[in-house]
């Protein structure tokens, strides 16, 4: 097992390593970082000071080098917009983010994972065929239309949720609605198909042939196999639930990171954007990371090795 | 049929809907099995066996379904049993063990949970019996170490052990009939020779009724009291393992056993029935085996034979079979 | 007699079930099929008549779309009280005609659709081939590479790129296109080592048949429908991406007009005049909806393995 989280940790050094040069080469190749970084109205003399600092008039291996070394540090620059050091301003913003987050996922587990079981174990019944029909209509209906749509209903016709911001949990309803059902549609399918395998397993036959209860070979036999698929299923609606929070936390003004990076990308402040990107990078990367050992721990394959 | 008369199917009849059409997998299926008795099932792989076996003990999942005929256990027909009542039959009175020892075991539950729940649901032991009697059918089964082994998970095992493990499911509760599906298909030849040679020796002591199922024939004339022989669907021939080996009728089983590897004979080449199985979406309108029998004429392409005793407990479907006594 | 019973009998013709299916029976297949499959066909209606829609705009849409007119702001589709047949679904806070802009909205959304896909398709065949092709170290860096697009979400890659290009149409294809190979390139490198493996490959290496004619004669061909399949599905993506970004105010830029902008300008009427935010997502539900019945039905008849 020591093993096991040794090696996945390992693997992930790579994927890291990838990640900075492909930011490294799209900000230092394809633009001018001086222009990128400053405002439009900067004076020259302030394009030099800055070209100088950051290494510009050296080799670009050595700017690499610079870099690394910032990127290690913390160091992603100033936020010419907010005039102080980019990652404590993204940092601010992670609880914020990580409350929607939470919440939406919390509301896309509690959704996805039984209907997505009940509608394999019913498999081709009315309920599997409505379950069915919900998940495509959900997979074409962009989700943010879909947050729209609830404030329509709820807030401005009913009264009930307020319509944008963030502070009670009322606050918090309407934008992890949009954001965990906008998750739970891809989920549910996921997991009714990687139950539909496992009831096709020829132990779920041994099971059935020993003369169990059915709800014995469906909860104890299935559900305790179907629950390592479900854990990397989960793990990887990450870069749904990412991309579905930028747009959410837009449409609610939900004051999260990526509030923030989408802001900072409308207007060139580079230092937060890479900021923002390199953070959310790192938590999705931990995120899977984690669900690689947990999975291990589920497996009595991985866990014995 | 006799007393000891333990499992006798009548006719059985199974279907499968398929988008193209009805599959009849098994097509009027009559068996019988004595206690003590072991009976083969021998044939092609989709001829029927293993849906027959599923049938008898009412394991068939949509889109199939049982459609005709009787399955007799002690005079019992299991097809009226309710779905509770036949969950007690499962595991208590027929027991199964599959082909595939590597998958038939649940990766993530340790043997002796395996074993222990079959006899905690049937027997109504305790945790502490249960696990008590898992170690003892462990052991019986000729597993060393049993009262380590019982706390392993499957993967700590190589395949003749699971099969082993298998085996020691399937008897815990003293089964009446048990049904083996190509029991060592997926095994080394050393192993199977054991894995069969244990089926032989518990279901003796325990006068269980064994229906093996397998498409090898050396198995058969190790193990079987009495052989019947299927084909698409359909029983082609019935006999006893020496009737049978000694004079086949059907053409179909004289195929079976030339392409048996002999010893003494040293053929170049391993003899193979031409033709594949028939479609049976668009059977033949006549004998089913028809299209790649050599002795087959225009009676057999039009005219369904039917299963009629030729011999003294020598039963084959073939319109030739006396004829070809003299071929 | 036996020869006889093979081939006289009707019998001997059900024999074997599986005869090599040829093209011609495959296509018919393939349409009895789509005619059987409601949704297959439905989905292929709606994207003609989408299409259809997109090619024909200045002839169907009843005003220009950016032809302003606040006498008329914010009026209601035409079976509301305040409607007018003039404006068939309402006007937005400009005045302008949302069926206009809805028509010619469609415009943008299948060419971002088209293109992007276009572009990741190249990109990711053009990866694929030299990481099956040369292996080495080249294809160690190239799956590495999709390791990275694969761990992290690829709006991040969007964004970051958007920052540095800004918004408008040709960045917008370009950036969804350049994070959209992934799955073509690990598609046509599995295709390429396992035709690799195959004997004919190696005897025509053999023979000295360049790559180019490996690529025309085995590759492309083997790819192809997985390539359709795959790329009908994503349209249904980029179409969202698309809609997200311009929504987000990345995308499209006015006077450009796209679905995620309106529903971006109709956010802010919410309160008054829900029509304006409404339409454009119905019209994006509808015309994804329709690419993926389509995709799905082309994935059951092409390319079932994909599934």
């Amino acid at each position: 097992m020591g093993k096991y989280i040794y090696r996945t940790v390992l693997q992930i050094v790579p994927v890291l390593f990838i990640i900075s040069l492909i930011v490294f080469i799209l900000v230092h190749v394809t633009g001018d970082p001086v222009n990128l970084m400053l405002p439009d109205t900067a004076t020259p003399e302030e394009r030099e000071i800055l070209t100088a600092a950051l290494g510009l008039d050296q080799p670009l291996y050595i700017q690499y080098g610079l870099y690394m070394k910032n990127l290690l540090s913390g160091d992603f620059g100033t936020s010419f917009r907010y005039n102080e050091s980019a990652l404590p301003i993204v940092l601010e913003r992670l609880p914020a983010s990580f409350e929607l987050a939470g919440a939406a996922m919390l509301i896309a587990v509690v959704l996805a994972v039984p209907l997505g079981i009940l509608s394999a174990v019913k498999r081709n019944s009315l309920l599997d065929l409505i379950l069915s029909s919900i998940s495509v209509l959900g997979k074409a209906m962009p989700n943010f239309w879909v947050g729209i749509m609830l404030i329509l209903l709820f807030s401005v016709s009913l009264g009930m949720l307020p319509v944008s911001g963030r502070g009670t949990l009322q606050h918090l309803v309407l934008p992890a609605i949009t954001l965990g059902t906008g998750v739970s549609v891809e989920m549910m399918r996921l997991i009714r198909s990687s139950m539909l395998e496992i009831l096709g397993q020829d132990y779920i036959r041994t099971a059935r042939s020993k003369g169990l209860w059915e709800t014995v070979v469906i909860n104890k036999h299935a559900l305790r196999n179907a629950l390592i698929p479900v854990v990397t299923i989960t793990a990887l609606q990450l870069t749904n639930l990412v991309s579905g929070a930028l747009v959410t936390e837009t449409v609610f003004a939900w004051p999260g990171m990526g509030q923030l990076l989408v802001q900072a990308v409308y207007t060139h402040d580079m230092a937060i954007v890479q900021a923002a990107v390199f953070v959310i990078a790192l938590m999705v990367i931990f995120v899977n990371l984690a669900s690689d050992i947990v999975y291990g721990l589920l497996d009595p394959r991985i866990k014995y090795r | 049929m006799s007393e000891a008369t333990l499992l006798e199917v009548r006719e059985l009849q199974t279907e499968f809907v398929t988008e193209e059409g009805i599959i009849p997998a098994v097509n009027g299926i009559s068996l019988h099995v004595s206690k003590g008795e072991t009976l083969a099932l021998v044939g092609e792989s989709g001829c029927g066996k293993s849906i027959t076996s599923l049938s008898i003990l009412g394991l068939i999942a949509e889109p199939g379904r049982v459609t005709g005929g009787k399955v007799l256990l002690e005079g019992r027909n299991l097809l009226h049993l309710s779905r509770k009542e036949m969950r007690r039959v499962r595991g208590q009175e027929i027991s199964m063990i599959f082909q595939e020892p590597m998958t038939s075991l649940n990766p993530v539950f340790t043997i002796g949970n395996q074993i222990g729940e079959s006899v905690r649901r049937h027997l109504r032991l305790n945790r502490k019996q249960a696990r008590a009697k898992s170690v003892e059918m462990l052991e019986l089964v000729g597993i060393a170490h049993a009262d380590k082994v019982v706390d392993y998970f499957p993967h700590q095992l190589s395949g003749g052990m699971r099969q082993r493990v298998m085996i020691a499911i399937a008897l815990s509760c003293s089964p009446k009939l048990l049904i083996a599906d190509e029991p060592t298909t997926a095994l080394d030849v050393t192993i199977q020779a054991q894995i069969l040679e244990l089926i032989a020796r518990l279901s003796k002591t325990l006068d269980t009724g064994v229906i093996l199922i397998t498409h090898d024939l050396g198995v058969v004339a190790e193990m079987a009291d009495r052989v019947a022989v299927m084909y698409a669907g359909e029983i082609v021939e019935e006999a006893s393992v020496e009737a049978l080996f000694e004079q086949p009728l059907h053409p179909y089983t004289q195929g079976l056993l030339k392409s048996l590897p002999s010893i003494e004979g040293l053929q170049d080449e391993l003899y193979s029935i031409p033709g594949t199985v028939p479609n049976l979406l668009d059977k033949p309108p006549g004998c089913l085996f028809a299209p790649r029998c050599p002795y087959a004429d225009g009676l057999c392409a039009t005219v369904r034979p039917l299963l009629e005793e030729r011999r003294d407990q020598h039963r084959v479907r073939c319109h030739h079979a006396c004829k070809e006594e003299r071929l | 007699m036996s020869v006889s019973a093979e081939t006289s009998s009707p019998a001997a013709l059900a024999v074997a079930p599986q005869a090599s299916p040829r093209k011609q029976e495959r296509l018919k297949r393939g349409l009895r099929k789509l005619v059987r499959s409601k949704t297959g066909l439905i989905g292929a209606v709606l994207l003609l008549l989408i299409v259809g829609v997109a090619l024909f705009a200045p002839w169907i849409a009843p005003h220009s779309p950016g032809k302003t007119n606040v006498s008329v702001k914010l009026l209601p589709p035409m079976w509301m009280s305040e409607g007018t047949a003039m404006y068939p679904l309402g006007t937005d806070n400009l005045g302008r005609d949302l069926l206009s802009r809805l028509v010619y909205g469609s415009r943008v959304s299948l060419i971002v659709g088209l293109c992007s896909v276009a572009l990741s398709g190249l990109i990711g065949l053009v990866l694929g081939l030299l990481s099956g092709f040369y292996g080495g170290w080249i294809d160690h860096l190239i799956m590495r590479v999709v390791d990275a697009f694969l761990a992290i979400p690829t709006i991040l890659f969007m964004l970051l790129i958007m920052s540095i290009l800004g918004p408008g149409l040709g960045t917008l294809i370009f950036v969804i296109g350049i994070t959209g190979w992934v799955s073509y390139a690990r598609m046509v490198r599995s295709e390429v080592l396992s035709i690799r493996e195959r004997d004919y490959v190696r005897s025509s290496r053999a023979v000295g048949a360049r790559n180019l004619r490996i690529l025309f004669v085995h590759i492309l061909p083997n790819v192809f429908s997985s390539f359709i399949v795959i790329s009908t599905l994503n349209v249904a993506g980029v179409i969202i991406s698309e809609a997200s970004l311009s929504f987000m105010g990345l995308g499209i830029q006015p006077p450009d007009v796209s679905w995620g902008g309106m529903l971006s300008e109709g956010r802010q009427y919410l309160a008054t005049s829900w029509w304006v935010a409404t339409f454009p997502g119905i019209a994006i539900t509808i015309t994804v909806l329709a690419i993926i019945f389509l995709g799905d039905w082309l994935r059951d008849t092409l390319d079932p393995k994909l599934k």
